[in-house]
């Protein structure tokens, strides 16, 4: 009875996955690509499937910034806070997106548009500062052009 | 089909009309001699060379011009024709690039094997498993002296010979393309334009050691580095380079990609381990070291992206050959991303031993702003602080040591003036701090606490006994921590206090930041002979702060100012000082 709630796409995920050793990372980050977040439920269903405690599950997941637990808003916004973008003022554009969004790192806003995430380093560090939205990346980002950049996409609901 | 091209540098503001009519003439030559079809012209925003006049860069045959005059377009254009070079005009570099690692970086195309094959690759897996033999492999890497680029340069033959040596019906190599250091990008750039060189260097390492399963551990958030690995992993499988039999001896070796998940501990070789052995990122104690019990607790050699970029060049032109660059303890050359506040942002190869300046302002160009440098950091979070003065040292991994700093993954990161010595500081640990684990007390608490300081410091709290106590708390992390992350996590804070602590005591004693980056000791006041009284910053104070009119002047309020900085962005005239 249990089993007919499994979802077929992470039966098929498990299958692929399951006779290799150290898999749970690598299930996870599919879970993720394809949700966005890793819901409780897929947990719970992995859980029974890989007979791996929960517990174990949440451990991985909590412990890796990677993975979210919280669906993300539609558009996800990464400021990279890596050493290049700080010297180059990425603390201030953080301000500036806080204060014309309302929202902290790693929340997403009430209409569940911006999704803000404060990373590490992007890896273009010849650009800084660097936001990417989505996956669309704004190169030597200066502070007053935060809001135009954000507006674009506010009006293309 | 050009045939030949000509790149003109003009973005130089200072010469701008001139670099304007230069390309002129020189379309116009081009048109009346009709070569226009031959010879491509093409404007680009940066060749790397300063101060040098008009430059010009002929392609192919890569020479670069500089100072040239409008009366050198007819030979330019001769030359070029003629396939010769004028010599006069040739900009020869003080400090050259050695490029060995980034050898096809940007020249292939890495999404196809054949290119890769035609510039040489693979020769060097061929000669391995054809002549060499796993003794004499090992023996080469030996002689080329060749150490680990990943941070701390132990001796790769010696991990390898390690490895080796233990008796195990399996063994692993890892390439660690973890590369999480803020600011440092070399290795993302390596495996996206030159994935096989890397592939080649991990199965080498893997006749080596005599291992038959190969992993690749990379950050997820570098995906098109995963997307071309993976491709380059199944053409290297299509050629009979992976699998069964490899190239027809009795070799078998398979490669999978596994997944970082953005924790900085992962690049620590025993966290690593575990992440693959999908646990979390916990570092073990060592010994036993990985070589004799690491994935699975069986034998596994783990190398950074960079030292196996280098393999299939020191296995092709022999060991000896890399053993010529270099200086004494450290041989070959080492990748530097140079980022901050300089001017010539980017990767740069050097041949161990040119000095930190000659990197920073012959290569890089200086600083952006034109202001002196104030210090250059090494080593990411694990790194320490070079002042200016110091930049004379020659790069190896001892000089670096011994300025308190470490050559890391190779992040280069260039600070002026305007960086506050406290703030630094600061900034790394409370990375290291985020990234720390948690499963060792003297990293998790000694970094927190360490912070905690800094942040007092730098908010005017400081006392001055607070320098002694960061002293004793860094030894205590450096050696009772139990991965490198914590045994390093000091190093910012160490170097800076041994070569900046009258930057600290000012913070502490006169509760000033000279560098005018710490907002709470920041005081905002307006100029009053370089105001032009036009009420801008007024009406864009969030705090309503500023008062006065336009007659008598306007002032600031220091109890209901936020610092926020707003007046100085939008003041047109400079009229509003820091201090």
């Amino acid at each position: 009875m249990e089993h007919k709630k499994l979802n077929p796409e992470l039966v098929e995920l498990v299958q692929k996955w399951k006779d290799k050793e150290g898999n749970l990372i690598m299930i996870l980050h599919e879970i993720q690509n394809h949700h966005g977040y890793v819901p409780r439920e897929l947990s719970l269903e992995l859980s029974k499937m890989l007979d791996v405690p929960l517990a174990r599950i949440y451990e991985v997941i909590t412990f890796y910034n990677y993975f979210k637990l919280e669906p993300p808003g539609k558009h996800r916004i990464a400021l990279c806070m890596g050493t290049a973008c700080y010297l180059r003022g990425s603390a201030v554009i953080l301000e500036e997106i806080k204060s014309i969004l309302g929202i902290q790192e790693g929340q997403t806003t009430k209409d569940g548009l911006f999704y803000l995430d404060a990373v590490r380093c992007l890896g273009c560090c010849g650009l800084a500062p660097v936001v990417m939205i989505d996956n669309k990346v704004y190169g030597k980002v200066k502070k007053n052009e935060i809001a135009d950049i954000l507006s674009k996409y506010i009006k293309e609901e | 089909m050009y045939n030949k091209v000509i790149l003109i540098k003009d973005t130089d503001l200072k010469r701008q009309d001139k670099t304007r009519d230069f390309y002129t003439h020189l379309l116009d030559y081009l048109r009346e001699n009709n070569l226009h079809s031959e010879i491509l012209l093409v404007r680009v925003a940066d060749i790397g060379v300063y101060d040098k006049g008009l430059v010009l860069k002929m392609l192919p045959d890569r020479n670069t011009y500089i100072n040239v005059q409008d009366t050198d377009i007819k030979r330019i254009v001769d030359s070029i024709l003629q396939g010769k070079i004028i010599e006069e005009l040739v900009f020869r570099p003080k400090v050259k690039q050695h490029r060995i690692v980034l050898r096809n970086c940007g020249n292939i195309d890495p999404e196809n094997i054949d290119e890769y094959i035609f510039s040489g690759g693979y020769a060097g897996l061929k000669k391995v498993l054809g002549e060499l033999g796993q003794q004499k492999l090992i023996e080469e890497i030996k002689i080329s002296g060749i150490r680990g680029r990943g941070g701390a340069g132990y001796p790769t033959w010696m991990k390898w010979n390690f490895a080796r040596e233990v008796e195990s019906d399996q063994k692993f190599v890892i390439c660690n393309a973890d590369e999480g250091d803020p600011g440092a990008y070399m290795d993302r750039s390596v495996l996206e334009s030159d994935p096989h060189s890397v592939i080649e260097g991990l199965i080498i390492a893997a006749f080596a050691i005599g291992a038959s399963k190969g992993y690749f551990y990379i950050r997820a958030e570098y995906p098109l580095a995963v997307e071309r690995i993976n491709k380059a992993i199944k053409q290297a499988y299509a050629y009979g380079l992976l699998g069964n039999n490899i190239l027809g001896s009795s070799f078998n070796l398979d490669l999978e990609i596994r997944l970082g998940a953005g924790a900085f501990v992962c690049g620590e070789e025993t966290a690593l381990i575990s992440s693959i052995e999908g646990k979390r990122g916990y570092p073990h104690p060592r010994p036993p070291y990985p070589s004799v019990k690491g994935l699975w607790g069986k034998p596994t050699v783990i190398n950074n992206v960079e030292t196996l970029a280098n393999i299939p060049a020191i296995i092709s032109k022999g060991g000896k050959w890399f053993a010529q660059i270099g200086t004494q303890t450290s041989k070959g050359t080492k990748v530097f991303a140079v980022t901050g506040k300089v001017k010539n942002s980017g990767l740069v190869e050097i041949a161990m031993g040119a000095t930190l300046r000659e990197i920073v302002m012959d290569i890089c160009g200086g600083t952006l702003s034109g202001k002196p440098v104030k210090a250059v950091q090494t080593g990411g979070p694990s790194g320490g602080v070079i002042p200016e003065s110091l930049l004379d040292t020659p790069v190896d991994y001892e000089n670096l040591q011994k300025l308190g700093s470490i050559m890391g993954s190779g992040g280069m990161i260039v600070m002026d003036e305007d960086d506050c010595m406290v703030d630094i500081p600061k900034f790394y640990l409370g990375f290291c701090v985020e990234e720390s684990c948690g499963k060792c007390s003297p990293c998790r608490i000694g970094g927190f606490q360490m912070l905690g300081y800094l942040k007092r410091i730098s908010e005017g709290q400081g006392k001055p006994e607070d320098l002694a106590q960061m002293r004793r708390l860094s030894v205590a992390m450096q050696k009772a921590s139990l991965c490198g992350l914590g045994q390093t996590a000091s190093n910012p804070v160490v170097s800076t206090l041994k070569y900046f602590e009258p930057e600290y005591n000012e913070h502490i004693l006169n509760k000033r930041c000279p560098a005018g980056k710490c907002s709470h000791l920041v005081t905002y006041s307006i100029v009053g002979d370089k105001c032009k009284r036009c009420g801008l910053c007024v009406i864009n104070c969030p705090p309503k702060a500023i008062s006065g009119d336009k007659e008598k002047g306007f002032s600031i309020a220091p109890e209901k100012c936020v610092k926020c900085g707003r007046c100085v962005d939008v003041c047109k005239f400079k009229a509003i000082s820091k201090d």
